[in-house]
Formats: C-alpha cells, structure tokens, sequence
C-alpha cells in the first residue's frame, strides 16, 4: 500500500488530506503538525478569536478525518527527510516512510533581534496559542503598541478597541498596507483608525525596546518613549522552509515548485504559504502569496498531483481582511499596472481597476462596509482570469453591471 | 404550522439574482434564477453568519460574499469550502407577479 505523508497541518495539509480521498487514493495518509490541536482556520485569530474570546475554528473536527481513514499526528514536529530512504523522521523519534511527500508548513511570524519574542509582553500573532496569550491584555485601559501597519496589526489594532483597549501602531514607512494595497485605499483604512481612536505613527525609527515586569518600553530615534502593556510586531512573516533547505530542496523566497507544485525532488510537493510558485496569469513570474484562498486551493491541487495528475492552477490571487465593519478585498496582482479606473458604489464604497498598457485587468482592489464590495470584486476576479480587456468607462460606471462585461 | 407568505414582486429580484427578506425576527434570502424561477433559502451563510443575498449568483448556486462559499440555492447543498453545513430551504412561487414563500409560523 502506498503511503503519502503530509507535513504541517494548517489549512493547506488538511485540504490536501481530504482531497486525496476526494480523488480516490486509497492508501495511507498522515498529517504531522507541530501544533497542538487539530488543523484550525487562521483568518479569525486576528479578528473574532481575540474579540469573542472565541474557539479556534477547525477546519474538519476529529471524526471526519477518522472517517476518511486520515492520521492525524498533532504536537510532533517532523525533524528531517531522508530523500534517499523516502521516509521522515519525527520529534518523537519515530520514522514514517513515503512515497510521496507535501510540504505544508505554512510561515513564521517575523521577530525583531532587537526584541525577542519573550512569554510575557513581547508578542506576535500567528497562532491560536498566540491570540490567547495576547486577549487577557486587551483589557480597557491597557494599551497595546503595534510594530507594523500591515494586515494583521491593523486587525488587532480594531480588536484591541472594540475591546476597549487603547492603541498606538508604529510604522517605519510613511502610510499602512504599504504591500500591494493602493494608497487611495490604505488611507480609508487609516481614516478610520484614526476615528476609532487608534493612534498612527508613521516614518517612525526604534532605538530600543526594553521589557520590564509592569510594562515594556519602545525608545523611538527621535526620543519619544512609548509604554505599553503589551508590544505585538505585525512585521510580516516568513515561510518555514528549513526543513526543505536541510534536504537539499531548492528555496527561493519559499520552498520553489513549478506549476505543479512539485519541488526540486519529483516525490516532495510543496504548497500554501511556504512556497513560492510560478503564477500562469501574470507570466508565469514567480511569486509567494500568504492567503487563506491560495493555501486552501493549493492543497487541493497539490493532492491531485501527488496522485499523478499534473494539473495546473488557473486561480487569480484572492485576500481579504475586516476591521471594524470595513472588509477589503484584492483580486489579481497590480504589479505593471499603468491605468487606475475608480468605481464609486456608495459615498464609503469604491473599487479600483488596475488595467496593463494593453487595457487588460490585472487587479481589482476594493474597500467598503460590509459586503458591498464583494460582489463586484469577485466579477472583477472572473473577468481577470477571463484575461479580458474590459471598457475603462464601463467599469467606472456603477450602473454597468460586471455580469454584462462578463457576458460579452 | 407554515404559511405562504408575500415577500416582494418579482420585479424586485434581479434575474440570476438574489435578495434579502426579513419576516419574523428571522433572515431568508429570496432567488430569481435566469429563467425566473423563485427559490429561497435562510439568509446567513452557515460558515459565518453573513448576508447571503450579497452574494453573486451564478446559475444555481450562490456564492457567499464572505469567503467564497457556494451553497445550490434550490437544494441548500453546501457545495465548496469553508461552506459545509446545508442551508435550509423553503418552498417559494410566483402568482400574479408576488412571489410567495412558505414559511413556519
Ligand atoms: C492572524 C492571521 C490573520 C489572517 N487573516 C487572513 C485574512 O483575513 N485573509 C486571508 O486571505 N488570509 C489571512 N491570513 C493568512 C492565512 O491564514 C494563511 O495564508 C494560511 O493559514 C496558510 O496556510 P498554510 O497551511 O499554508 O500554513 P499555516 O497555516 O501556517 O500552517 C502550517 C502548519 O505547519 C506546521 N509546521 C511547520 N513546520 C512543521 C514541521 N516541520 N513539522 C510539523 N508541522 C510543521 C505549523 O506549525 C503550522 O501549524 C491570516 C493569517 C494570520 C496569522
Ligand atoms: S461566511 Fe460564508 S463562506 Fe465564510
């Protein structure tokens, strides 16, 4: 009997698990994740976990992986590969051989070396165990200090003061969501930040943080001293590719697959968060995203191909993400995008178009309360994976319906 | 105990399109398909609870605005992830341009 071993079960190894059995493979699957609870979704650790105090939301609970005849190995971290002897060696001590290998071990949450991440004030948050170490300090009249104005940090920041939490975010560069979120739309968000209270510091430089028993301390360049009770850095994240760098597999920005998901070594696939691949729509340019569609949907693919089936992805990247009753969302990549066309769909609701030189759409950002940009974001989603050229007027046209440019 | 209840006119659904209706504390989302049949089904996604009738209706199936869920809108069938629980379903009909949906109580 063949036996197929998944390593990381996040959201990426527990979709490849099941798609193995979607697809029909009748052999072993096990799934080894360091954590120590069952394959739970990420998204709501920055948001509803740490608001609600909520439960970590599992991907499939422990009867359905039984009965798709998936071992689950949780708390064992795998420690090696062995390529020649095609088996794994775990924490524990034990070894499990493959015949196909998926490398689903997701990325790290950046630390500063300046700051080590300590088990008292100085945190980060990628795990579900990180967001519960970080709640009890969301208390109101504590304050929290925030290194970084990307996603996870403007999350919590929301969090922090819907629970009444006062908070100041620190950020290097001149404005937020300096990675692939237009400007136009970073300063909504800020906006209303800056309305619920929160404090931003932009161009700002660290000369020292010092963790003390009551606080901890960020000495800034210009000599302003910021106390808080809690420092969470939301600098980014980088994928875990030791293990893959350890078995000679090649890493370039993530473990590198092809388009199949298949690294240097024909029987180890590499998929989610920790790989970088190369991406059909915008030329095969190779890239590493960090979102929950692509981990989900790579697993899957990467289950198919373990099983032989050389399939290609044709998906257009996809992110969101909710603060306060603000939801972004970003289809496609902007990169080389020359033209912007704006939709207005409401006073607080807009969506920008990003076209190439040729007039094709390439990406479609978006920013507004609720649901109201979804729709049409999705639309723009189809109609970039379509590789359509679509009128710049209509586009800017609310009354347009993207269904109709979809048709034609 | 059901009772057929008016919701809206036709006219008020967009063809391959949906829309909310509230009718006793509770929250259903109403659809038009392409060849103006109506169905209706409760109105939060069983993933988190979100709006479903802002979601984008293609065919028969209703995609969540949320996270990309789909669910058939005639059956309730949760079709893709994170979707996994069905949504119920009512029965739903048009007379004389009002569309009628069945509910309890
Ligand atoms: C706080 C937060 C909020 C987010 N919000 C959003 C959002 O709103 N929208 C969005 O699109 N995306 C969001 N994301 C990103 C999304 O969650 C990730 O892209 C997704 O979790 C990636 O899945 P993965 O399975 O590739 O990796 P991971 O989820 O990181 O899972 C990898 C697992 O592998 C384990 N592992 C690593 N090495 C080993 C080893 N050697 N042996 C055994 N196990 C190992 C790890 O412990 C981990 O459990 C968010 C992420 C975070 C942290
Ligand atoms: S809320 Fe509908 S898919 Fe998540």
């Amino acid at each position: 009997m063949s036996s197929f071993v998944i390593v990381g079960a996040g959201e990426c190894g527990a979709r490849a698990a099941f798609a193995l059995r979607e697809r029909g493979f009748d052999g072993a699957v096990t799934l080894v994740g360091t954590e120590p609870l069952l394959p739970y979704e990420r998204p709501p650790l920055s948001k509803d976990a740490i608001v609600a105090g909520a439960r970590p939301t599992f991907v499939a609970d422990a009867a359905h992986f039984e009965a798709e005849r998936i071992r689950i190995v949780i708390g064992e971290s795998v420690t090696a590969i062995d390529r020649n002897g095609r088996n794994v060696a775990l924490s524990n001590g034990s070894r499990l051989p493959y015949d196909k290998l998926l490398l689903a071990t997701g990325a790290s949450a950046r630390e500063l070396p300046a700051a080590p991440c300590s088990d008292g004030r100085i945190r980060v948050l990628r795990s579900y165990g990180d967001a519960s170490a970080i709640r009890p300090h969301m208390a109101e009249g504590n304050h929290i200090a925030i290194i970084g104005g990307g996603f996870i940090g403007l999350e919590l920041a929301a969090s922090a003061r819907k629970l009444g939490a006062s908070v100041t975010i620190l950020e290097g560069l001149p404005r937020v969501l300096t990675r692939g979120v237009p400007a136009e739309i970073a300063e909504v968000v800020c906006n209303r930040h800056r309305g619920a209270g929160v404090e931003l510091l932009f161009g700002i430089k660290i000369a020292a943080i010092n963790e003390r028993s009551s606080d901890v301390r960020i000495s800034l360049e210009d000599g302003r001293v910021i106390a808080a009770n809690l420092l969470v850095l939301g600098i980014g994240s980088i994928p875990n590719v030791a293990l893959a760098d350890a078995a000679g597999l090649v890493i370039d920005n993530g473990i590198a697959v092809d388009q199949h998901l298949q690294t240097s070594d024909p029987d180890i696939f590499a998929a989610g968060d920790c790989c970088s691949f190369p991406i059909g729509h915008y030329g095969g340019r190779r890239i590493r995203l960090e979102s929950w569609r692509n981990a989900h949907e790579q697993g899957a693919l990467a289950g198919a191909n373990m099983m032989g089936a050389q399939e290609t992805s044709a998906a257009v990247p996809w992110f969101w993400s909710d603060q306060y009753d603000l939801t972004l969302q970003i289809a496609g990549l902007a990169e080389g995008a020359v033209t912007t066309v704006r939709r207005n769909l409401s006073t607080e609701a807009f969506i920008l178009f990003h076209l190439d030189a040729d007039g094709r759409l390439l990406a479609a950002s978006g920013v507004g309360p609720g649901n109201a940009i979804a729709r049409d974001i999705r639309l723009a989603e189809m109609l970039i994976a379509a590789g359509r050229h679509p009128d710049p007027a209509a586009l800017a046209a609310p009354e347009v319906k993207l269904k109709q440019l979809l048709a034609a | 105990m059901t009772n057929w209840i008016p919701a809206c006119r036709l006219d008020d659904i967009e063809q391959e399109g949906a829309r909310r209706f509230d009718h006793s504390g509770r929250t259903y989302a109403l659809y038009r398909s392409s060849d103006d049949e109506v169905f209706c089904t409760d109105g939060l996604c069983t993933h988190e609870a979100v709006h479903l009738a802002d979601g984008l209706v293609m065919d028969y199936e209703i995609e969540c605005p949320k996270h990309s869920g789909i669910f058939d809108y005639r059956t309730g069938e949760a079709k893709r992830l994170p979707a996994c629980k069905n949504l119920s379903v009512y029965a739903a009909r048009v007379e004389d341009g009002a569309v009628l949906v069945e509910l309890p109580g």
